[in-house]
């Protein structure tokens, strides 16, 4: 770590991985637009991107039901942060596709995305192993190259337009069924505009056997991106999601709304996992959620680092006997972030059991919020549900806050919900630095090891990646 | 001062007319001139204010078309003297239906160090400055400005504590509020200063006294002001056992001062629908609040707890628990917050809600949440919600104790962990007693 100081000099670091030049992350790339519907968001935007999509007409009144319930409901800064009131929807573009259809050889990828990728840090065998990766560039799929052996097991794997368009029978059912038009305003404006995403549709029986990716950038100024993803796991089948996201840092704020919608039928298991690292100009307000049935299992990983604002509130909601929702969380705000995130459970039948483990690190100035929900409706026999939320605040201005509601009915339940907040021990940063490490290393380390047991969940290259990103958060803040 | 709403629905000032107001005023003529204006202001904002709303998430979870204020007047008139808590006790003061009925002053050796037991409108005659200086003085912050402009607008008397410097008394202060009569309203009010190095315990009993037809419905809208200043001690406990068909409305409010130590500790037995409100602030060094709760639901009652532990200077400290028992269909909410200033490093802060659950019907909520704005702090919250543990019951069977019996001797015990912690023995006794009478009532198993 000899360039510590070099580093710590630079402004908030928003997206690099150690060990690459910080400008790099500062890269953007010509606009090509063939299709722009321009700024601002009205009937004629939500006409004119169902009308490029060629969709059929029931979408195109989904899309503007949900336009209509997006302007009538008032921002929720009642209970959220009244940042939200700085987000100008007028000056958002809604929709833009540089035409590109979805590629499935990495030789038919364009050469600025591949260096997209390069500028990413994605060392070369990892770049091979994107041979699995859909990666999304601006709102379309850029490239899109599913293993064979995965196609082989029937497992569908399209965006969200091909998917609505090529297997309606399948993704109608629960389109839009999990996380309803109304559920929130920023669930409404996805609704109306959603490009992109990912629509996957698992066969009973069949165990996955690659996680399936994604990674996604924004790149154009004032462009906001929704992705609108469904995963349904058939009966008995097993399935991971991987989602990344990384984007070049822009002047002006950036609007990020995602709907994901995971169904789990019985005995299925669905794991979705995010490393959100989008520039600290983003506002990222997303809704996830997650329906299981009897004996299947929902679980969410959840990492942010970056954006400005962060709202998400990954939910399961436990529909079936014994269905099992788990919600695994990392929060890392820094200067000029808010992560405001957490977990939604929702009981809805006996013997269901959650659990929620959320972990945040608030740096300089940042401020973490956990906001959860646990809910035991009446008549429910055998649920649990355990949380643990911890906060760590390294410097003397950070702040956290916790924000959990409770509701249990009857007697035959258990819940319990626990939090700490902390700092890094100067014990420990005594220990390392006598042992001849520098503070910065020694903090970083101690902040690592906060989060390991987390950590240790995420599949390899994704908890190395974030080890890396700890490390250059933590490097500006100590001394 | 709000403008008057045109818009609010009657139900939102309920008997409380301007020209209810002008008649109180009318009875408290002669006393001073800022009291006066601070009832006017009071009452302006009361009645601009709207009634809470589903929306408030000040009032989440809470059933807020229960807060009614109906048909309820200030209530007059005199009834018989209410039971009193078996406690002996320094001195005592019973009100009933907002005026002083009965009182035991101070002993002699006391009243000549100074110490104060009086009425505020006493106090409005001769601790003026005091009073002034600790009425009503801490904002709300917990979603009832409007119960609190009505509590100062027809607040017609109530207790007036002080201790002076280094003054310690070994036995408590007795206050009895009660209320009497069909849709009648009380305004109680408990206000106690306690200067560097004293030492003083204060109870608070709300009851409704029984005979004018049990359905009744009455409105108690409470407040209180505890001081503790440097190096003071003060122990405050509340037992509240309104008539069933009461709502009541209780704000809180402590501060303690460099090294001061306040204790308080809220019984909930009674009323329909009760709202309690604490903030405690914690305003210099070393100073300690705990914060202590037990509530016994029963039939459709709901119990809404809202807390607040401010901790505004370094190296504070502050303890809260929160027990509640339900039973039957009834509600519970709890909502605390923990709030550590950038400044308050080396805080020391805990919250913790316990619930148990004793019918298939009853719904505990609870929304323990932290603020923390330094680094250096220790602050944890636990929540927890379950049942009798099944194998404390099991063995209690085993032992031929009768279900019903088992769960009341589990019930109690689930509570000592927090009676332990009052240091008069008769009172820890009287409370004991009231909380096993009420379980008796209820139906256990």
């Amino acid at each position: 770590m000899a360039n510590i100081e070099t580093i710590a000099n630079e402004p908030a670091p928003g997206s690099a991985v150690s060990g690459i030049d910080q400008s790099a992350g500062n890269f953007r790339y010509e606009e090509k637009h063939d299709f722009d519907a321009g700024t601002g968001l009205t009937e004629r935007t939500v006409d004119y991107i169902s009308a490029v999509k060629k969709e059929a007409p029931w979408i195109k009144d989904f899309r503007l039901a949900a336009l209509k319930t997006f302007l009538a409901r008032p921002l929720p800064t009642h209970w959220a942060t009244r940042d939200l009131e700085n987000i100008n929807f007028d000056k958002i573009r809604y929709y833009l596709s540089n035409g590109q259809k979805p590629k499935r050889t990495w030789d038919e990828v364009p050469d600025d995305i591949k260096r997209t990728f390069e500028r990413l840090g994605i060392p070369e065998q990892e770049r091979k192993f994107l041979a699995g990766v859909e990666a999304q560039f601006d709102s379309e799929a850029a490239y899109s190259n599913i293993k064979e052996a995965v196609s082989k097991q029937g497992v569908i794997f399209v965006n969200s337009t091909e998917g609505l368009r090529e297997h309606p029978e399948i993704f109608r059912k629960w389109f839009g069924k999990v996380i309803p038009t109304g559920d929130n305003k920023f669930s409404a404006l996805n609704s109306a505009v959603f490009s992109g995403g990912s629509f996957i549709y698992v066969p009973p029986g069949v165990k996955v056997s690659h996680p399936l990716q994604a990674y996604f950038r924004i790149n154009a100024e004032n462009f906001g991106q929704f992705e609108r993803t469904l995963i349904i796991a058939d009966e008995g089948s097993e399935v991971t999601y991987m989602e990344g996201c990384t984007a070049p840092k822009f002047s002006t704020t950036t609007l990020h709304s995602a709907v994901v919608e995971l169904v789990a039928l019985k005995g299925a298991k669905i794991q979705y996992i995010t490393v959100q690292n989008w520039s600290s100009n983003v506002f990222n307000l997303v809704t996830k959620r997650g329906l299981a049935h009897e004996e299947a299992e929902i679980k969410w990983i959840d990492c942010n680092i970056g954006s400005r604002l962060t709202m998400k509130y990954p939910g399961v909601v436990l529909k079936g006997r014994k269905a099992r929702g788990e919600v695994v969380s990392i929060a890392l705000a820094n200067d000029g972030q808010h992560q405001d995130t957490g977990a939604k459970m929702i009981h809805a039948a006996d013997e269901t059991t959650s659990n929620i483990i959320a972990k945040s690190i608030s740096v300089g100035q940042g401020r973490s919020t956990y906001r959860g929900v646990v809910h035991i409706p009446r008549h429910l026999k055998g649920c649990r549900n355990n949380t643990e939320c911890d906060a760590l605040l390294i410097n003397t201005n950070s702040r956290t806050d916790t924000y959990p509601a409770i509701t249990v009915r009857g007697s035959a339940n258990s819940v319990q919900h626990e939090a700490s907040v902390s700092k890094v021990s100067d014990e420990q940063i005594f220990y390392m630095r006598q042992r001849g490490l520098t503070e910065a290393q020694a903090m970083s380390l101690s902040v690592n090891g906060f989060i390991n047991d987390l950590t240790r969940q995420f599949p390899m290259e994704y908890s190395v990646e974030l080890k890396r990103l700890i490390d250059l958060e933590m490097e500006g803040s100590v001394g | 001062m709000p403008a008057p709403s045109p818009t609010l629905p009657a139900r939102a000032i309920g008997g409380f007319t301007a020209e209810a107001f002008a008649a109180h005023l009318e009875s408290q003529a002669g006393a001073p001139a800022w009291w006066l204006e601070r009832k006017r202001a009071a009452y302006a904002t009361f009645a601009a204010l709207p009634l809470p709303a589903r929306t408030d998430e000040r009032w989440r979870f809470s059933t807020v078309q229960g807060i009614d204020l109906g048909s309820c007047v200030p209530a007059t008139g005199a009834a018989p003297l209410p039971a009193v808590l078996p406690v002996k006790a320094a001195a005592s003061l019973v009100f009933v239906n907002n005026r002083l009925v009965s009182r035991s002053a101070p002993s002699a050796e006391l009243e000549s160090r100074g110490v104060v037991v009086t009425t505020i409108s006493e106090a409005l005659r001769r601790h003026e400055p005091l009073l002034k200086a600790h009425f009503m003085a801490q904002a709300q912050r917990l979603g009832s400005e409007k119960f609190a402009s009505l509590h100062i607008a027809f607040l017609a008397d109530g207790a007036f504590i002080h201790i002076p410097r280094g003054v310690e008394l070994s036995e408590p202060i007795l206050v009895t509020h009660a209320v009497s009569g069909a849709d009648a309203a009380i305004f109680p009010h408990t206000l106690v200063v306690a200067d560097e190095n004293s030492r003083a315990a204060v109870v608070d009993s709300f009851v409704s006294i029984p005979g004018t037809g049990a359905d009744s419905r009455q409105l108690a809208v409470g407040a209180n002001d505890l001081y503790a200043g440097h190096g003071s001690r003060l122990a405050y406990a509340a037992v509240q056992d309104w008539s069933r068909e009461t709502l009541s409305l209780q704000l809180n409010a402590s501060i303690a001062r460099r090294d001061a130590r306040i204790q308080s500790l809220n019984i909930h037995l009674g009323g329909r629908q009760s709202r309690h409100e604490s903030l405690s602030e914690l305003q210099a060094p070393g100073a300690y609040s705990e914060m202590l709760a037990l509530t016994v639901a029963s039939g459709t009652q709901e119990f809404d707890q809202r807390t607040h532990q401010m901790h505004q200077a370094p190296n504070t400290k502050s303890d809260l628990l929160y027990k509640n028992a339900l039973l039957d269909s009834s509600r519970t909410i709890f909502s605390g917050l923990i709030v550590v200033d950038p400044d308050a490093q080396k805080t020391d802060a805990y919250q913790s809600n316990r619930n148990l659950v004793l019918s298939e019907n009853a719904e505990a909520n609870s929304l323990p949440g932290l603020e923390i704005q330094a680094n250096d702090v220790r602050c944890t919250h636990g929540a927890t919600t379950t049942r009798i543990d099944p194998e404390q019951e099991f063995y209690l069977l085993s032992r031929g104790i009768p279900r019903a019996a088992a769960h009341k001797l589990l019930v109690t015990a689930f509570f000592e962990e927090v009676l332990a912690r009052l240091e008069d023995a008769a009172l820890h006794d009287a409370i004991l007693g009231l909380i096993r009478t009420k379980l008796d009532g209820a139906a256990l198993a």
